[in-house]
C-alpha cells in the first residue's frame, strides 16, 4: 500500500487501497459511518443516505464515493447527524414501526442506529400505510410494514443464492415496494428457502424465520449489549 | 382470457429481448387494455427475465395498467397553467356527467377519470389524455360530449379529429425554426469542411473510423462544436465538445459500439418546444444526431420520446423511412460505403425522472427509470455499458445548424458564454402563448411584452425545478451566467396565489419521485403534507420552518436532480412572496395537521347524516380568529 493512500475523516486519518469506497476504508479501519442499506458482503446501493458525508465541503454518499488521497471527509458532525436523524424520521413515519411488537427488536439495524443517533421522536405526522403482511410460506413471514427499501435481500437473492426471488419495483413513496417473483405475487409460491442467503439479509424485521420467536431474549440481543458504533465490523454476521 | 398470440407477436417483433421491456410492455398494453398477472408471467418468460423484474417495471410507469383500466381512460392533465385555465371545474363536470369519482373504474368498467402530470399542451390547455391520445383546448362543451362518446361507447378513432389536433404556435423565430433547413445539407457540409488526409483506417468498427475522410471529418466536426461553444440544451448547460469527446475518446471493447440518445422525454411541466420541433422540425433533429454521430463515431441512435407524445410515434417513424431512402440514415450514408447509423424511437410511460439521462438509459435497456449512481458516467458507461451521449433534442438541432453553417457563425449569436439561441415555451396569463425563439440574452421583460403579458405578478422559468422571479427581478437575462433555462416559461399575472403555484408543484414532485432514495421519496410526500395543511388552514410558523429545514436536506442529499430542486418552487415562493403564506397561517403557535371534523366525514358518510349536530365545529378558522 502506498504510504500517501491515507484521508482524513473527521480529523482522523484513513488508509486505503485504491478502489475503496470512503465507508469501506472507513469499516476496515474500525471506524464507525452510520448506513442502513449498504452491507459489507455487496456492492453500494446509494439509497437511504444515512452514510451522507460531506467531502471537501461537499455532501456525497459515502458508500459510492470512492477514497482519494487527501480528501477531507467530515462523518460525525452536528450537520451531518442531524441530517442523519431527520432521514431515519423519515423512515419510522413511512412506514409502521412498533419496536415493542417487533422480533427484531434489539437486533435491528433500524433501531440500533437511531440509538445511537438520538432519536426520541418521529417528528413528522406518520403515514400509516397499507402494507400487507405474506404469511404464505411455510418457513417465512415476509412484514412488509418495516421495509426500508435497502434492497439487500433483492441482491443477496440475485448474486448470492442465485434466485431472484425479489426485486424492487414501483415509484414513488406508495408505490415503491418488494415485488415477490410468482404470479400470486406470494412467496410460498417462489423456490425461497430458509437457508438462503436471503432469509438472513434483512437489517430489520421484514424477513422472519416462522416459530422462532423471540428464542433470545430482549436484553441480551445483538445492539442490547454493545452500541451499533462500537460493532463495525467487514466480517459477515 | 389472455391474448398470448398477441403477445408472441410482439415478443417476436422485439428479439423477446428484455433490454426492450418498456416498448413490449407498451405495445402489448396497446393491444390487450391492460397488463394483467397472466400477460407479465408470459412476457417475463417469453424474454426470461424474472417475474418480478417484470412487474416491478411495470409498476414503475404511470402508463402501465396493472389493474385492470377502463375501456376508456381520461387522464386531464394537471399542471398550474391547466389549472389556470380551469381544468378542475371541467374535470368535475366530466366525473358528475359520467357518474364517477375521480381514480375510480365505473362500475361496468368503462371509464375511469383522472389527473395526470403536464401533457406538455400548456400553450392549448386545459389539455387531457384519451387512452393516451392528447387532447387540447377543453371546453364544457368539449365535456358534454366526450362524455356522450364515452357512454355510447363511439370508438375514439371516430372522434371529432379537431379534439385530437395540436398546434405549433410558433410565435417567433431566430436560426433553428426558420424553417429553410433542407435535409443532408448539414451533413454534406460537414463531410466536406475536412480536408482529405487520404487517412481510411483498416478497422471499420465505426462511423468515423470507416468514413474515407478518415478520422479528419469528425475532428474536424468536434473543432467546429467547440469553436461554436454550443452547450446543452436541457438546462444544465454542459459543454457539448466536452461531452461528445470524452465519448469518442471512450475505450470500446469488442462487441460494443458507440450511441447518441436524444432526450426528448419532455417531462418539465410547463415545455413544450421538444413537441415542436418534433412535430415540424424533426429533419432538423435526426440530422443533428447523425452530425454527433459522425462526431463521436458512432452507430446507433434512440429517441426516447415521452409517452404523452405518443401520437407523434407514427410521423417520426415516416421521417425516420424518408431518411433511409434518401440515404441520411443506415448503412452508407451520403453513399459512403460503412458509413452507418441508424435511429429507432422509444416510447416512455409517464415518468417525469426518465428525463434524467442516467435514468433514461435504464428505461431504454427495460428497467425501471431510477437514476444510476454516477460515477461512471454515461460517455464512458451508458446504455448497456456502452459509451452514449444523451442530449436535448434542441442540442441536437442546434448542432445540425452549427455543421451547416459553422461554429463561428453560431458563436456570433448570443452572449459570450451563451451562444446561439433558446427556444422558449411560453404559458399562463400571456396573450400570445406558444413558442418563441431569442438569441440568448433577451431579458425576461422583454419575453414578456413580446407575448403580451400584462400585470405579471411572476414567471417561472425553467418549470418547477426551475426558478420564480418576481417584478424586481425582469431584467434579469435568458442566459447560463444569469437565468439558465430548459425552456419553460410560466407567466403568472397579479391575479395568481404564488402560494397555490407552488403547492401544485410540490405535488407535482410528489407524485413524480422514483422512491429510490429516501430525501425525496419522504421528503417530497412530506412537503407536500405540509402544503396541504398550510392551505387547509392548520399551517403556522412551526410549518413554514419545517419547509426550510427538508429543504436544507433533499438539496444536499438527494441522489439525483429531481430531489435536489424538488423544494425549489417553495424555497422561491417563500422567500419572494411570503404574505401568500402567511396569510393562511392558522395561528402563530404550533397547530396539528389532525382536523377533527374532516376525521368524522367517514362516519358521516356510513350514516348518510351531514347535519350541524354531525360536525365539530369547535376549529374552524372563523372562531379562531375571533
Amino acid at each position: 500500500m502506498n504510504e500517501t493512500n491515507t484521508f482524513l475523516l473527521d480529523g482522523e486519518e484513513i488508509p486505503f487501497t485504491p478502489g475503496q469506497t470512503i465507508i469501506q476504508a472507513a469499516t476496515a479501519h474500525g471506524v464507525y459511518i452510520p448506513h442502513l442499506c449498504w452491507h459489507p458482503e455487496f456492492k453500494a446501493h446509494g439509497s437511504c443516505k444515512i452514510c451522507t458525508v460531506k467531502v471537501n465541503g461537499r455532501f456525497g454518499s459515502s458508500c459510492t464515493m470512492a477514497a482519494q488521497a487527501g480528501m477531507n471527509v467530515e462523518n460525525r458532525s452536528t450537520e451531518l447527524d442531524d441530517k442523519r436523524r431527520t432521514l431515519l424520521q423519515m423512515y419510522f413515519v413511512e412506514g409502521n414501526h412498533f419496536c415493542p411488537s417487533c422480533e427484531k427488536s434489539g437486533n435491528c439495524s433500524l433501531q440500533a442506529t437511531a440509538y445511537e443517533l438520538k432519536m426520541v421522536s418521529p417528528h413528522f405526522d406518520m403515514f400509516y400505510p397499507d402494507r400487507p403482511v405474506d404469511a404464505s410460506h411455510p418457513d417465512i413471514l415476509l412484514d412488509f410494514n418495516r421495509c426500508i427499501m435497502c434492497s439487500l435481500c433483492v441482491t443477496a437473492s440475485r448474486e448470492v443464492d442465485g434466485k431472484n426471488v425479489f426485486s424492487m419495483g414501483g415509484r414513488g413513496l406508495l408505490g415503491r415496494r418488494i415485488h415477490i417473483s410468482s404470479e400470486s405475487g406470494k412467496l410460498a409460491d417462489t423456490d425461497f428457502a430458509l437457508t438462503d442467503r436471503a432469509a438472513s439479509i434483512c437489517p430489520v424485521g421484514v424477513i422472519l424465520p416462522k416459530r422462532k420467536g423471540f428464542a433470545v431474549p430482549i436484553g441480551e440481543r445483538k445492539y442490547d449489549k454493545l452500541p451499533i458504533n462500537l460493532q463495525v465490523t467487514e466480517e459477515t454476521q | 382470457m389472455t391474448d398470448f398470440s398477441r403477445i408472441d407477436a410482439v415478443l417476436a417483433h422485439h428479439d423477446r429481448n428484455g433490454t426492450r421491456l418498456v416498448q413490449i410492455l407498451r405495445e402489448v398494453q396497446e393491444q390487450l387494455g391492460w397488463l394483467s398477472p397472466a400477460t407479465l408471467s408470459y412476457i417475463a418468460e417469453g424474454v426470461g427475465w424474472p417475474r418480478a423484474q417484470v412487474s416491478g417495471t411495470a409498476a414503475f410507469y404511470s402508463f402501465f395498467h396493472t389493474r385492470q383500466r377502463g375501456k376508456y381512460c381520461v387522464l386531464w392533465s394537471d399542471n398550474i397553467t391547466d389549472r389556470m385555465l380551469g381544468n378542475t371545474d371541467l374535470m368535475d363536470a366530466m366525473c358528475k356527467k359520467l357518474w364517477l369519482e375521480p381514480g375510480r373504474v365505473s362500475e361496468d368498467g368503462l371509464v375511469s377519470v383522472n389527473t395526470t402530470s403536464c401533457t406538455g399542451m400548456c400553450d392549448q390547455g386545459p389539455a387531457l389524455l384519451v387512452n393516451y391520445r392528447a387532447v387540447t383546448g377543453m371546453t364544457l362543451q368539449r365535456v358534454d360530449e366526450m362524455a356522450e362518446l364515452i357512454r355510447t361507447e363511439v370508438p375514439i378513432a371516430e372522434w371529432p379529429a379537431e379534439w385530437f389536433a395540436v398546434q405549433d404556435n410558433v410565435r417567433r423565430t431566430e436560426i433553428l425554426l426558420a424553417g429553410n433547413f433542407a435535409p443532408g445539407s448539414a451533413l454534406r457540409a460537414a463531410h466536406e469542411r475536412a480536408e482529405v488526409d487520404g487517412l481510411s483506417s483498416s478497422n471499420n468498427r465505426s462511423f468515423r473510423e470507416s468514413l474515407p475522410h478518415g478520422i479528419a471529418g469528425p475532428m474536424a466536426m468536434l473543432d467546429e462544436i467547440q469553436r461554436s461553444k454550443l452547450r446543452g440544451r436541457g438546462g444544465a448547460g454542459f459543454s457539448t465538445r466536452f461531452k461528445w469527446e470524452a465519448c469518442r475518446n471512450a475505450p470500446l471493447r469488442a462487441d460494443q459500439e458507440r450511441i447518441v440518445v436524444c432526450n426528448a422525454d419532455e417531462g418539465e411541466p410547463g415545455t413544450f418546444k421538444d413537441r415542436v420541433l418534433l412535430t415540424s422540425y424533426a429533419d432538423l433533429v435526426f440530422e443533428g444526431m447523425t452530425v454527433a454521430a459522425y462526431a463521436v463515431g458512432a452507430t446507433r441512435g434512440f429517441l426516447y420520446l415521452r409517452g404523452e407524445y405518443r401520437y407523434l410515434l407514427e410521423p417520426l417513424e415516416a421521417v425516420l423511412a424518408r431518411r433511409r431512402a434518401a440515404g441520411l440514415l443506415g448503412k452508407s450514408i451520403l453513399d459512403i460505403p460503412g458509413a452507418r447509423f441508424d435511429i429507432e424511437i422509444h416510447l416512455g410511460a409517464g415518468a417525469y425522472v426518465c428525463g434524467e439521462e442516467s435514468a433514461l438509459i435504464e428505461s431504454l435497456e427495460g428497467k425501471p427509470g431510477r437514476p444510476r449512481v454516477r460515477p461512471p458516467f454515461p460517455v464512458t458507461n451508458g446504455y448497456l455499458d456502452q459509451p452514449t451521449i444523451v442530449n436535448n433534442v434542441e442540442t441536437f438541432a442546434s448542432a445540425a445548424l452549427v455543421a451547416l453553417h459553422g461554429g463561428d457563425w453560431f458563436a456570433a449569436i448570443g452572449t459570450k458564454q451563451s451562444t446561439g439561441t433558446k427556444i422558449l415555451s411560453v404559458s399562463g396569463d400571456v396573450a400570445r402563448p406558444g413558442i418563441y425563439e431569442y438569441p440568448y440574452g433577451v431579458t425576461v421583460r422583454q419575453v414578456l411584452a413580446d407575448c403580451g403579458a400584462t400585470d405579471t405578478l411572476a414567471v417561472q422559468i425553467s418549470g418547477p425545478s426551475g426558478m420564480c422571479l418576481a417584478e424586481d427581478e425582469f431584467d434579469r437575462r435568458i442566459a447560463f451566467e444569469d437565468v439558465p433555462t430548459a425552456g419553460a416559461f410560466m407567466v403568472f399575472n397579479t391575479s395568481r396565489d404564488m402560494f397555490e403555484v407552488a403547492r401544485n408543484f410540490s405535488h407535482f414532485f410528489a407524485h413524480e419521485s422514483c422512491g429510490f432514495c429516501t430525501p425525496c421519496r419522504v421528503g417530497t410526500t412530506l412537503v407536500r403534507n405540509i402544503m396541504d395543511k398550510i392551505a387547509n388552514r392548520h399551517g403556522s410558523p412551526y410549518d413554514i420552518n419545517e419547509l426550510f429545514k427538508l429543504h436544507r436536506l433533499m438539496q444536499g442529499a438527494s441522489h439525483c436532480g429531481l430531489g435536489n430542486t424538488a423544494c425549489n418552487p417553495v424555497f422561491d415562493t417563500l422567500n419572494k412572496f411570503r404574505p401568500a403564506y402567511e396569510t393562511r397561517l392558522m395561528s402563530l403557535d404550533y397547530e396539528p395537521a389532525f382536523d377533527l371534523d374532516a376525521a368524522l366525514s367517514e362516519a358521516r358518510q356510513m350514516t348518510g347524516r351531514d347535519d350541524a349536530g354531525a360536525h365539530f365545529a369547535a376549529h374552524s378558522p372563523d372562531e379562531a380568529n375571533a
